[in-house]
């Protein structure tokens, strides 16, 4: 039984935090949500692209370094703990994510070297407007090879160099890679609940496309991309509730009431076990969910569900109760709590919400039960 | 990150498995029900000495003393192999996990040699004696009182009531907390004994339980005389030989079981549900399944990052603790909701409601026995998160002087 980060990888992961400890404070993130002009932090973007987290996962052919999974899953959740303002989780977890998986070898040899570099940043443009994203019931079409539709919200929609668009063609869904720099091509910067992460309203007009996968099998190919996301993400929800649980252990043993510091209290005490109940189990189904992704394992899709619903839950939960644990404090904008409330909501939402990913969960698990 | 055994490890599971595969199969018709508890305990008894004669009981415990002189992970391979066999039974846990582990670090020589090797065998079997009417999660308010005897002979008289002793009334021996000084503070006037469960004045009596069934014990110590040669470490500190005790309970108790996620996505998809499909067709039952399976798998997970610490050598971390909050509260609702979704027909007793019904009154007894659940969020925000203890207005008062209420 190996079910655990190995020695390399756990000092991969402390030196991940000693340097987001240093380069991205809590100043860095409220930079970026103070500020609407700042969509991201380029510093910030660049030091990860210099230390070569962008091509973790990405093979050296292409310029990374071919680490493996396991090893960005270990950087996913140092990432998700500092609430890190940069479009990471859309560059890489999806996109290049998707590229490798799904892209022709000339695609794959356009883009990857870009992604390393920090240069391509893609992102995904599912969402049709309000509920669950459904290939079938997609609005955006394809009209002689050109995409026209709209797509909201698209996180890191505004900043990024390409995006992978769910569309329907004569057969059927699909999904096709645009470059967002190409004609009709129109984007408007959204606000959100998470301003330290960037989202837009993509419109195409007759945009230049190309096929990314096979046309009219873009469920499925969607379904992959996602699997392969949510177990990224839901290392970064991981390390955003540890840091939650933190938090609040930090503030009830040093806050005063009634005479004595709150963290004695048993209402406190057992609150703050609860959110490590459920941190830890979110934090096992990740593993899980990190040996499915790097083995390419054919329970990805359980795993990576019960990955996504455990975070998503973890984090939320100890977001909200690291809030209620500060007291009036916990609700001002001064205090970080907000971020992680934010950040929790903005993560959860990304790659479809909690009921979707439970109604795909148990669809899997009503098949598996009737073989 | 794998799931695979070392070689070493490999190696032993092959060895473990070929010696199951020759000896634990029983024909159908020989194997014993759990509900004759008398025929189920002598086939448990004959297969854990079989077991022991083999190297297979007591995994981890010196060969000297009847046991495998094998490591933690070993012990794990073991339970998993043998529970593909079938062959788990409920008799020797706490004795072997708690009791007997607690007389291998008190007792003089003399007694470890009497004792600890039948007990591995399982010819004999031990209880643990400490809760009582008045002190469960507050276990060292313990009232059993022990006085010496008049006599001169050095030995102790003790009268009390002990509670929901598992297994009092098939067990040879137990181990006992007793009250020796009531007027110091309560943590410091507690004594442990080993006891012959036939002593005289010892009255074992079924506990008559909420779900109607009785798998536990209350005994009555009435002039009950134990020698003082039988005392488990020095008077006046058996909360320490205690804390030894209760170090192990938590994995002794061990996790949920019964009705579980597939046994009600089964039930959900034969039972007509809100709308004109089967109850697996409803939003908010599929929700919780999906829910339900995602906590399950996490307990499981959860248990093999203990088990990649004992593979590694190491302590398994604090996590481990966890598992019973998990398990017994899911068993509860879980069940709750099976109940629910049968709709009037949950309420009956039947056959086919049985396993549901037994899981959904064990759920709640399971929140209790071991730790309640507050004692085990009490125990994480403490031990594992660092948290200040609860303000304890008894610690310092003679416990003669404690309020005691009604």
């Amino acid at each position: 039984m190996n079910f655990d980060f190995s020695d390399d990888q756990k000092f991969l992961k402390e030196e991940a935090r000693k340097f987001l400890a240093a380069r991205c404070t809590s100043a860095v993130t409220r930079g970026v949500l103070n500020d609407d002009a700042k969509p991201f932090d380029r510093d910030l973007w660049q030091a990860i692209v210099d230390m070569g987290w962008t091509g973790a996962a990405i093979p050296e052919e292409f310029g990374g370094l071919g680490l493996g999974h396991v090893e960005l899953c270990a950087i996913a959740e140092e990432l998700g703990r500092v609430v890190a303002p940069i479009p990471f989780a859309s560059a890489i977890y999806v996109f290049a994510e998707a590229v490798m998986k799904i892209a022709s070898s000339a695609q794959k040899a356009a883009l990857l070297p870009g992604v390393v570099a920090g240069a391509i940043i893609g992102c995904l443009a599912t969402s049709d407007g309000p509920g669950p994203v459904s290939a079938d019931r997609t609005t955006a079409e394809l009209t002689n090879g050109r995409i026209t539709g709209t797509k909201l919200p698209v996180t890191d929609g505004d900043i990024a160099t390409h995006a992978i668009v769910l569309a329907r063609s004569d057969a059927g869904p699909g999904l096709y890679l645009v470059d967002l720099a190409a004609e009709g091509v129109a984007r408007e910067r959204i606000e959100t609940l998470d301003p330290t992460r960037s989202a837009a309203r993509l419109s195409f007009q007759a945009a230049p496309c190309e096929p990314l996968g096979t046309e009219g099998e873009g469920a499925a190919l969607l379904s992959g991309i996602l699997d392969r996301a949510a177990v990224l993400f839901a290392f970064e929800q991981v390390g955003g509730a540890d840091r939650c649980l933190d938090m609040a252990k930090t503030y009830a043993l040093e806050r005063y009431a009634f005479g004595r510091v709150i963290a004695g209290y048993q209402a406190i005490k057992h609150k703050l076990a609860d959110m490590y109940v459920k941190t830890e189990l979110a934090r096992s189904s990740s593993y899980y969910g990190a040996w499915a992704l790097a083995s390419d394992a054919a329970e990805l899709p359980e795993a990576a569900a019960a990955a996504r619903i455990a975070a998503s839950a973890a984090y939320d939960f100890a977001a909200k109760e690291n809030v209620q644990t500060h007291g009036g404090m916990g609700f001002t904008w001064e205090v970080d709590c907000h971020l992680h409330l934010r950040r929790a909501r903005q993560l959860a939402l990304a790659l479809g919400g909690p009921p979707v990913w439970r109604e795909r969960l148990i669809r899997r698990l009503e098949l598996r039960n009737a073989a | 990150m794998d799931f695979n055994d070392s070689p070493t490890e490999a190696a032993y599971r092959a060895a473990a498995r070929a010696w199951l595969d020759t000896n634990a199969p029983l024909a159908a018709g020989e194997r014993a029900s759990p509900s004759d508890e008398a025929a189920h305990l002598r086939e448990g008894k004959a297969w854990q000495a079989c077991k022991a004669d083999a190297g297979f009981a007591c995994i981890t415990w010196p060969r000297d003393w009847g046991g495998g002189g094998g490591t933690p992970i070993e012990q794990v391979i073991f339970d998993q192999e043998e529970a593909r066999h079938g062959r788990s039974y409920p008799f020797f846990n706490i004795g072997l996990g708690m009791c007997v582990p607690t007389v291998m670090a008190f007792a003089d020589d003399a007694t470890k040699q009497r004792f600890v090797r039948p007990a591995a065998r399982g010819d004999e079997i031990w209880c643990q004696l400490f809760s009582e009417p008045a002190a469960g999660s507050d276990v060292a308010a313990s009232r059993t009182r022990a006085v010496r005897a008049e006599d001169g002979t050095g030995d102790w008289i003790v009268d009390g009531q002990k509670v929901w002793t598992s297994g009092a009334h098939y067990c040879d021996y137990g181990i006992v907390i007793v009250r020796t000084d009531p007027d110091v503070p309560k943590h410091k006037g507690l004594t442990m004994f080993w006891v012959d469960m036939t002593s005289p004045g010892i009255d074992v009596r079924p506990i008559h339980q909420a779900s109607g069934g009785s798998d536990f014990n209350e005994v009555y110590f009435t002039g009950v005389r134990i020698p003082d040669s039988q005392r488990l470490g020095e008077v006046g500190r058996g909360w320490n030989v205690a804390l030894v005790t209760l170090m192990n309970e938590r994995l002794a108790v061990g996790g949920g079981s019964g009705t579980n996620w597939p046994e009600l996505l089964a039930l959900a998809r034969a039972t007509p549900g809100l709308g004109d499909g089967p109850a697996s067709e409803d939003g908010g039952l599929r929700e919780r399944i999906a829910d339900w399976y995602v906590a399950a798998e996490g307990l499981k997970l959860t248990r093999y990052r203990a088990m990649t610490a004992l593979s590694r050598g190491e302590t398994p971390g604090p996590e481990s603790s966890i598992g019973k909050i998990v398990s017994a509260n899911q068993m509860q609702e879980l069940s709750r909701e099976a109940l629910d979704r049968l709709d009037q027909f949950g309420i009956i007793v039947d056959p086919g409601n049985a396993a549901i019904q037994h899981t959904w009154f064990w759920g709640g007894a399971l929140r209790i026995a071991g730790g309640t659940d507050e004692i085990l969020k009490n125990i994480i925000a403490e031990r594992v998160l660092g948290l200040p203890l609860d303000i304890r207005v008894d610690r310092d008062v003679a416990f003669k002087d404690i309020p005691r209420g009604a």
